[in-house]
């Protein structure tokens, strides 16, 4: 008898809502598996070019998504700024390279131009973040929690209006200065501007990561990340560690941004707070202030935004938000900690 | 300005305090009645009517008052319960469609006329407004709580991004709806045009009617106004109170976490819905393109500018902000480049200013323009005893100046660990 209840207390009885949980979650799965399989047969060449596109968005979203994941997990803030700063970045990019310095066509001086244009907007936008969160959030480090959720959504507004100014109310496409022959590989057309964007991407992330694990500064930020007052003890400088998070994030949403200005093109005052809601989306995927999780959220959800806009049974891309949102609504319904992450009792 | 609604000290205007804002607000509504009522029949001197129809024309009076009815929702959700939702335009949408498809010759298949305003030929549902009003409502508050259910258990800033991330979705739903498997769910971008008008009884509104439109539209923000006030004062109210304050200890005496903070959504989304309805009939017609984020945006602005919780300022911000808006922009504007001689578009900087509105009064007066007592307590006070605000300027001091802290800076840090300080924090609002 006391055996049972024992046995009883070790394993609890599976109720009903958590079958039923349980059952959705693997019916949800396999819908999307058939799907998955139901385009790549449909057409090999379709589908391949579609996931290959939504690769390469999938890069920049993983650079806009680190900057969410670094803020978020070192001062447990949805900068919702940030979206907004990666635009601005598009548009200094833009200006610097068509405006300012006057190039309109792909050549050798243009792509030694796109590189300084890369460093440049990575300053700007890694200083415009540092001043952000100087101006905006560091008096509000210790306030409710609404608090600074609300100054930021504002800042996003501030934002996003001086896009507005800058570049006027309607979408403005920009001319490319990369590359723009393709090559073929097995009837899939590949464009050097993707392979430019992993070129790019890739060691960024590399140095994003050596950064955050290997140095000094590094480390002061993952202490601060665990526990300010302890950090502070241990002699970190807080505030600075903080603006040092703040100007990486910046800096890789500012490359993010020249690259979609170079590989997209089109800019628009409202670009932000759509990639920035998508990229946001991929840090919850992966694990909210994961940085692993940031890059694997960010490509998986190009991945499946490419594919639903360009394979063979995608919805299209008029659906590609509700598409997104859903994805991040079930996620949080059903895997709130992301894939990467660890469950924390934080959740209440 | 700080008026303290609770305390009891007697005002200078011989009016018991507790009825000094809702006297203000009914005489403030008929003055404004009888002055539209005044311009409709002629009584006004031409160049006073035009100056009226300038700087407050009748419709976006009128306008205003659904402006207060959705906010005084979304007061219910970020205000009392203390969850951000940053989709509330999802409900206002919802509630819009819903009077196009039940009071227009959308659905022109079926000819269902149920105390309509139209006459009984006319093809499609044509239900009278306050049955749709009540549809309206329900279907919101339903989507409110499907919405909330399975997100409510997580933290707070998820919830504010799961609620956006609906926001979006249900705009895109009827921008893009216009062939869901074959079926023509809101006509695109096209909109449902026309939506019925209004009929009270036998007698029914026309488009020149704005004063009895208007005089409608005040009895709705009334009643939710009403409702705010009461569930406020009763325990579920207390209930709301007591999670924003802290989740945990309301947890621990008993208060049903998830319970509450689902009727929180349900009851915000309801306003929605009524004022997504009242709106439709307003405009005559819904379009996906209006409900944007911005909206959403702009009702927290409201809400966060009059005092979270307080329904009195509430009221007031949203009253503001929408005549800003639409109107108050475009005029302060033109005198202001009459004046100069410049051309400066000010309308075109409404996010530079709704922005921040949000964050300079998150900066430096978080608890709003005319604040509810008891946010203003939970907000401010606590700072100054040194749970938050005051410990975090001794860190600080300690941390720039390196200067040996005088005795008081000790005894204040050594009082409250930050740790408290810390817990405090997750809980509050």
């Amino acid at each position: 008898m006391t055996q049972i209840t024992h046995a009883e207390t070790l394993r609890p009885p599976l109720r009903l809502q958590d079958i039923a949980f349980r059952v959705s979650a693997v019916l949800l799965l396999a819908a999307v598996t058939t799907w998955l399989v139901a385009s790549l047969a449909a057409s090999p060449v379709q589908f391949f070019s579609a996931a290959l596109a939504g690769l390469s968005n999938g890069a920049l979203y993983a650079l806009i998504a680190l900057g969410y994941t670094l803020v978020y997990g070192i001062i447990e803030l949805i900068n919702f700024a940030h979206g907004d700063l990666f635009m601005l970045g598009t548009l200094f990019s833009a200006y610097l390279l068509t405006v300012w310095l006057g190039q309109a066509a792909s050549s050798a001086v243009a792509w030694v131009l796109v590189v300084v244009a890369l460093l440049a907007a990575m300053a700007f936008c890694a200083s415009l973040n540092v001043v952000i969160e100087l101006v905006a959030y560091r008096k509000l480090r210790r306030a409710p929690r609404l608090a600074p959720l609300i100054t930021a959504v504002g800042m996003s507004f501030i934002l996003q209006n001086i896009g507005l100014k800058w570049n006027g109310s309607f979408p403005r496409q920009w001319p490319s200065l990369l590359p723009s022959e393709a090559l073929t590989v097995g009837g899939v057309k590949i464009d050097y501007k993707i392979i430019i964007v992993f070129v790019v991407t890739i060691p960024l992330l590399l140095l994003m990561s050596w950064v955050v694990t290997r140095t000094r500064q590094g480390r002061a930020m993952r202490a601060t990340a665990q526990d300010q007052d302890a950090a502070r003890l241990m002699g970190i400088d807080v505030n600075r560690t903080i603006s040092f998070t703040f100007a990486l994030g910046g800096a890789m949403a500012g490359a993010a941004g020249v690259m979609y200005q170079q590989t997209v093109g089109s800019t628009k005052f409202d670009l932000g707070f759509q990639l920035g809601l998508i990229a946001f989306t991929a840090a919850v995927l992966g694990g909210i202030g994961n940085l692993t999780g940031a890059v694997v959220g960010g490509v998986l959800i190009g991945l499946i935004q490419g594919l639903n806009d360009g394979a063979a049974y995608g919805l299209g891309q008029k659906w590609s938000q509700s598409v997104v949102f859903g994805i991040l609504i079930l996620l949080l319904v059903f895997r709130p900690q992301g894939l990467l992450g660890t469950p924390s009792g934080d959740r209440g | 300005m700080t008026v303290h609604l609770s305390s009891p000290a007697p005002s200078r205007r011989g009016l018991p305090r507790h009825l000094f804002w809702p006297v203000g607000y009914a005489v403030a509504a008929l003055l404004v009645f009888l002055l539209l009522f005044a311009k409709h029949r002629g009584y006004l001197s031409p160049a006073f009517s035009d100056f009226l129809q300038q700087w407050l024309s009748p419709s976006s009076i009128i306008e205003a008052v659904v402006w207060v009815i959705c906010a005084l929702g979304l007061n219910t959700v970020v205000g009392y319960a203390g969850l951000l939702d940053l989709g509330y335009v999802a409900f206002w949408a919802i509630g819009g469609y819903t009077a196009g498809w039940l009071m227009s010759e959308f659905f022109y298949q079926v000819n269902v006329h149920v105390l309509g305003s139209v006459p009984q030929a006319r093809p499609g549902i044509h239900l009278s407004f306050w049955m749709v009003l009540a549809v309206g409502a329900a279907l919101c508050a339903l989507f409110g709580a499907l919405i909330g259910a399975p997100t409510l258990r997580l933290r707070s800033d998820y919830l504010a991004l799961v609620t956006l991330g609906f926001g979006e979705i249900i705009p895109q739903v009827f921008t893009n709806g216009e062939n869901i498997g074959g079926f023509n769910l809101s006509n695109g971008t096209k909109g449902i045009v026309p939506v019925d008008p209004i009929s009270v009884g036998g007698f029914r509104l026309g488009p020149f009617d704005l004063h009895w439109k208007y005089l409608i539209f005040v009895g709705l923000a009334v009643l939710i106004a009403w409702i705010s006030l009461r569930l406020r004062e009763g325990r579920l109210g207390r209930a709301w109170l007591a999670i924003r304050e802290d989740e945990v200890a309301a947890s621990a005496m008993g208060v049903p976490l998830m319970r509450v903070k689902l009727a929180a959504y349900a009851i915000g989304a309801l306003a929605g819905g009524i004022g997504g309805v009242a709106f439709a009939t307003h405009v005559n017609s819904v379009s996906p393109e209006r409900f944007n984020f911005s909206i959403s945006i702009i009702l927290l602005a409201m809400v966060v500018l009059g005092g979270m919780g307080n329904v009195w300022g509430v009221i007031l911000g949203a009253l503001v902000l929408a005549w800003v808006n639409s109107t108050g922009l475009q005029q302060l504007g033109n005198a202001l480049n009459d004046l100069t001689g410049r051309d400066i578009n000010l309308p075109s900087y409404n996010y530079l200013i709704f922005g921040s509105v949000l964050v300079l009064m998150m900066l430096f007066r978080r608890e709003g323009f005319l604040p509810e007592s008891r946010t203003r307590l939970v907000l401010r006070e606590h700072g100054r005893e040194g749970i938050s605000g005051e410990a975090t300027l001794d860190y600080e001091a300690a941390d720039d100046m390196a200067t040996p802290g005088t005795g008081e800076d000790i005894r204040v840090v050594g009082e409250e660990p930050p740790d408290a300080g810390e817990d405090v924090r997750e809980g509050r609002i």
